[in-house]
This record gives structure tokens, C-alpha cells and sequence, in this order.
């Protein structure tokens, strides 16, 4: 647990000591009395240069390259609950870049490439494993669509290949290629997709942000947006009044209702995503497995246990924990695909709101309000693009313009200029 | 689970008997309207967390769309009712202000 408000760290502290195998060395000799508290938990100051609402992934992305990419560091991140707490914390860790639209391929390979350096930028192991993931093609269309895939990602230079069912067996034993419904006719496969530590990814931007000198205040609720005209001026939250020149919204599934107090709508529909995991067992795939025809996705953490995607509400709501019918009907789609893991127990399964936009990509960008900012609408697939969403939100902030989140507008639907992904990938990714 | 009564044929059913149907009550606009108006009608959602209003339909059953009003944060149901009218009846509103004082939904509160 956490402690808010602690004033024994002074705000001007020594900078973090790093981690190294020699810090390791040197606690396991001192009876690990040395290690630190990764972050501060500072009262808010009255005035910051930018705030950014919402202390997950994205929002302490954004404030890092706020700080490292542009020079603000007289940033505050706020948070209502706690670091991570959000869809940071309950997504199935899959990072991947095999989309099929030009600005898509572009921010998410910018983000999973980030993620190859992520554990030497931050000095903080964030446990990125580039294992593999393939999204199996169980029907004529869907092979079709990753050849499709597949030559669009050769000329983004996206490195994923098509591959047979043979070799699909080869990456995975335990996988059954003639499933009872749908028999798998090959996949797309893309070797440095993979894994990370979800927890990891939120504390080391957390600690990197605190290190220079921003403020990250959880438990601290955005009651309102405060205006002079068009413009902003700050925020009203359970702590009181404070003020800003630049504000980021960065709260996936309540981004609707943070609209709202600022005084704009978005183009977003929020429903509970669900996931699971199984008892640990030992090591029986080391891959990712994306089944997008029979709706269902599946990986072995570290600790052995099934991590596995379920599927989405049919229906707005804020509940965080999903509809029972859709576990099994996720489990049913993995059983047949999978057939050994029938006798595991299921040992925890929970929901995360997500924010869904209508061609089921995201949204960075400016608002009619001066100085807000958006970045949402990552929908079931928001973890993976962490690195990449941080860099192009602080840059859109910074500069008042991205190349790899000028195509997100959240006027592109007014437009018609969608980056339509629910074709490529219109299930949970 | 979420449990619907289809005001149509009676039935009470699990949610796996009814398909969602995004927002209700939403006015249509086509060709000759303005961009916002086009914009709003066919992109832009309230999303409220509290009290919504959306439609349903009976698809194992009598298949007939019809609306609900729901609180999005609880779940709970505070009524369903005819899909042949442009904003919710009276006694829908009643049902929800003696659950939800002051709430509101676009215009109507």
C-alpha cells in the first residue's frame, strides 16, 4: 500500500539511486535495508505547466517524454485511484505492431520498439519478452485478411510473415490445428511481438517521472475543468484547485465523462473488457496465441499461469468486472483450441473499461477547449502502444502537432478519414 | 448478469436473450443536414456513467427492438418500454428520479 502525501521525502530530494546487479549485491549484504521508494507522493503545488489526469501507462508515458523529449518537468500527474490501477493493471500484457493501416503501424512499432530499450531507458526491468505472437487464420477470409496483413506490414516495414499450419504447430505443440469447428489454415506471425510486465511498465515511467522532479498525487479526483472562455486554467479535484496551461486527459474508459466536464463530447463508447488466468503450470507455450475467429487469446506469464483475453460487453457500462456468459464462452473457444488446458482451475478473472471509438482506433489530439488535450480510444488493445502513445501525446502537447498522432484527430469521423482497424482486428487485441 | 423484460411479449430474460443496441433516442440526420448534426447523429455518444437510455433487441424471443433505461455504473434496470416513441414516458422518469434525484440525459431530466 501506498502512503499519499508524504512529506518525509522533501520535494528537492537526492536523485534516485539506480538499479544495477551491483545494488543487488550490495542490499543482499546489508539485509536489503537500502532500496527505495520508487516514487514521490508530494502534496500538489498550486500551478503546474501541464497536468495530466490519469496515472496509468499512458498518462506517465506522456508526462515522461513531456519531461525527457521537450524539457517540462513542472508536470503533475494526477490519479483518482491508484498508480496502474486502471487498464494498466488488468490487460494480458501483449505487445504487437501487425496492424493493417499506415498510422496505425506507425505508432505501435514506434511503441513496441521503444519497448525493446524500455528497461535501459527507464532503469527498470519491465520484463519485455519479444516471445512471439501469432493470430491464427481459422477461415478463408481471415487468410485472406493476414495475407493482406502481411504485405502491408512488408511495406511499413513491420516484420511479420504468413505462416503454414505446420509451422504454426512447431512455435506451439500444444496447439489442436483441426479444431471441432474451425481448423487452422495458417497465421500471422511476428517474432519480436511478445510480453511485458504491466505493473513494471506503469512504476518505472512513475519513478523516471518522479526522478525529474514531477509530482504523481493519487487518490486525488478531477471534479472539474476550469475555463476562462475557451481556454483552460486548471482543474477542480478532491484536493482543491489547481491550476495549469496545458491539460492531457489520459483516462481510457472515463474519458466520456471527463469530456463532459470539460465541456466537449467524444466519439466514444465505454464497455467492460474481461480476462482470466489459470492455476500456474510449467512452461507448455512460449508464444502468444491469438484466436480472433473463435474469440479467445492466450499466453503463459513468468509465474505459469494461462493469461487469457476474454471478450467485451455488448453494452456501455462502468462496472470493471464483465458479463459471466462471455468467460465461457472464451473458455469454450480455448478449450477446443487447446485441448490440455480442460482440467485447469481458473484462479482470478476481473474487468477493465474500455474506451471504443467507431473504427476501433484511437484518439490524440487537440480539443475544442485551448489547451486540452486527448489521448484515449485505445480500446481492448491500449498496453502494447504505451511507449509509443506517451511519445506522440507529449509531442502533440509540447509542439501542438505529431506526425504519429496528426492522423488520430478526434475530427477524423466528422472527416471520414477513419483508420479502420475493426476489419484487420474487430475482436479483443 | 443483466435481466431485461421485453415490453412486448412480457418475457424476463438474461442478457444472452436480448442484443444491445447503442443509444436510443437518437434523431436521424441525412443528406441536406449540417456537419455537427450529421457528426452528432452518427459518431458522437453521450457515454454516461449513471443513468442511460439505449436500445435492446428481443433476438431470441419475439425479436422486437424496444428501449431500456439503466444505470451504467450499477447495472441496475430502471425500466424498459416501447420502442415507438421519441423520448422516455413519464413513468420511466418517475422510476428513476425516486432512485436517482436530480439525474439528467441530454435534455431530459
Amino acid at each position: 500500500m501506498y502512503q499519499n502525501h508524504d512529506e518525509t521525502i522533501p520535494r528537492e530530494s537526492e536523485p534516485m539511486r539506480r538499479f544495477s546487479a551491483f545494488a543487488i549485491a550490495r542490499e543482499a549484504a546489508r539485509h536489503h535495508s537500502g532500496w527505495e521508494r520508487h516514487w514521490r507522493s508530494p502534496t500538489p503545488k498550486k500551478h503546474y505547466d501541464a497536468i495530466i489526469i490519469g496515472a496509468g501507462g499512458h498518462g506517465l508515458a506522456t508526462a515522461y517524454h513531456l519531461g525527457k523529449d521537450h524539457g517540462i518537468t513542472n508536470v503533475a500527474v494526477l490519479e483518482k485511484g491508484w498508480l496502474g490501477g486502471g487498464n494498466t493493471g488488468r490487460n494480458t500484457t501483449i505487445i504487437r505492431s501487425n496492424y493493417l493501416q499506415d498510422p496505425s503501424a506507425a505508432i505501435y512499432e514506434k511503441a513496441r520498439s521503444l519497448y525493446e530499450t524500455l528497461s535501459q531507458d527507464l532503469n527498470y526491468n519491465v520484463m519485455y519478452s519479444p516471445r512471439g505472437v501469432i493470430m491464427l487464420a481459422q477461415t478463408e477470409h481471415e487468410v485472406r485478411g493476414y495475407l493482406r496483413t502481411a504485405h502491408a506490414n512488408a511495406l511499413q516495414g513491420v516484420q511479420t510473415e504468413f505462416i503454414s499450419p505446420q509451422r504454426v504447430k512447431e512455435l506451439v505443440p500444444i496447439i489442436n490445428l483441426e479444431g471441432p469447428r474451425y481448423p487452422v489454415l495458417g497465421g500471422l506471425w511476428q517474432a519480436r511481438a511478445g510480453t511485458a510486465r504491466h505493473d513494471a511498465v506503469a512504476w518505472g515511467y512513475a519513478r523516471a517521472c518522479s526522478d525529474m522532479g514531477m509530482d504523481i498525487i493519487q487518490k486525488c479526483e478531477v471534479t472539474g475543468i476550469k475555463r476562462d472562455g475557451d481556454k483552460v486554467t486548471g482543474v477542480e479535484t478532491t484536493l482543491g484547485d489547481i491550476c495549469c496551461n496545458k491539460l492531457g486527459i489520459v483516462v481510457a474508459g472515463h474519458s466520456g465523462v471527463m469530456a463532459e466536464k470539460a465541456g466537449f463530447r467524444l466519439p466514444i463508447e465505454s464497455v467492460a473488457l474481461q480476462a482470466l488466468v489459470s492455476e500456474p503450470i510449467k512452461p507448455c507455450m512460449d508464444v502468444v496465441v491469438m484466436a480472433n475467429t473463435v474469440h479467445g487469446y492466450m499466453s503463459q506469464s513468468d509465474k505459469g499461469e494461462m493469461v487469457i483475453g476474454g471478450g467485451a460487453d455488448g453494452y456501455n457500462n462502468y462496472t470493471q468486472r464483465g458479463s459471466f456468459h462471455h468467460i465461457e464462452e472464451t473458455v469454450r473457444a480455448l478449450v477446443e483450441t487447446f485441448p490440455m488446458i480442460s482440467r485447469l482451475k481458473m484462479l482470478r478473472q476481473w474487468g477493465g473499461i474500455v474506451d471504443m471509438t467507431g473504427d476501433r482506433s484511437p484518439i490524440i489530439s487537440k480539443t475544442p477547449v485551448e489547451g486540452v488535450f486527448v489521448n484515449c480510444g485505445w480500446g481492448t488493445g491500449g498496453f502494447k502502444a504505451i511507449p509509443g502513445s506517451g511519445y506522440a501525446m507529449a509531442e502533440l502537447m509540447a509542439k501542438g502537432g505529431s506526425p504519429l498522432a496528426d492522423e488520430f484527430s478526434m475530427w477524423r469521423f466528422r472527416e471520414g478519414k477513419f483508420i479502420d482497424e475493426s476489419v484487420a482486428a474487430g475482436v479483443a487485441h | 448478469m443483466l435481466i431485461l423484460e421485453c415490453p412486448y411479449c412480457g418475457v424476463t430474460g438474461e442478457e444472452t436473450e436480448f442484443h444491445g443496441g447503442g443509444e436510443a433516442h437518437l434523431t436521424r440526420h441525412g443528406p441536406g443536414s449540417s456537419d455537427d448534426d450529421f457528426e452528432n447523429y452518427l459518431f458522437l455518444r453521450e457515454n454516461p456513467r449513471g443513468v442511460h437510455f439505449e436500445r435492446w433487441r428481443h433476438v431470441n424471443g419475439c425479436g422486437k427492438w424496444f428501449h431500456a433505461a439503466r444505470d451504467t455504473a450499477t447495472l441496475e434496470v430502471f425500466g424498459t418500454y416501447s420502442a415507438q416513441t421519441t423520448e422516455p414516458p413519464q413513468d420511466i422518469k418517475d422510476a428513476i428520479t425516486a432512485k436517482r434525484p436530480g439525474w439528467s440525459w441530454r435534455e431530459f431530466k
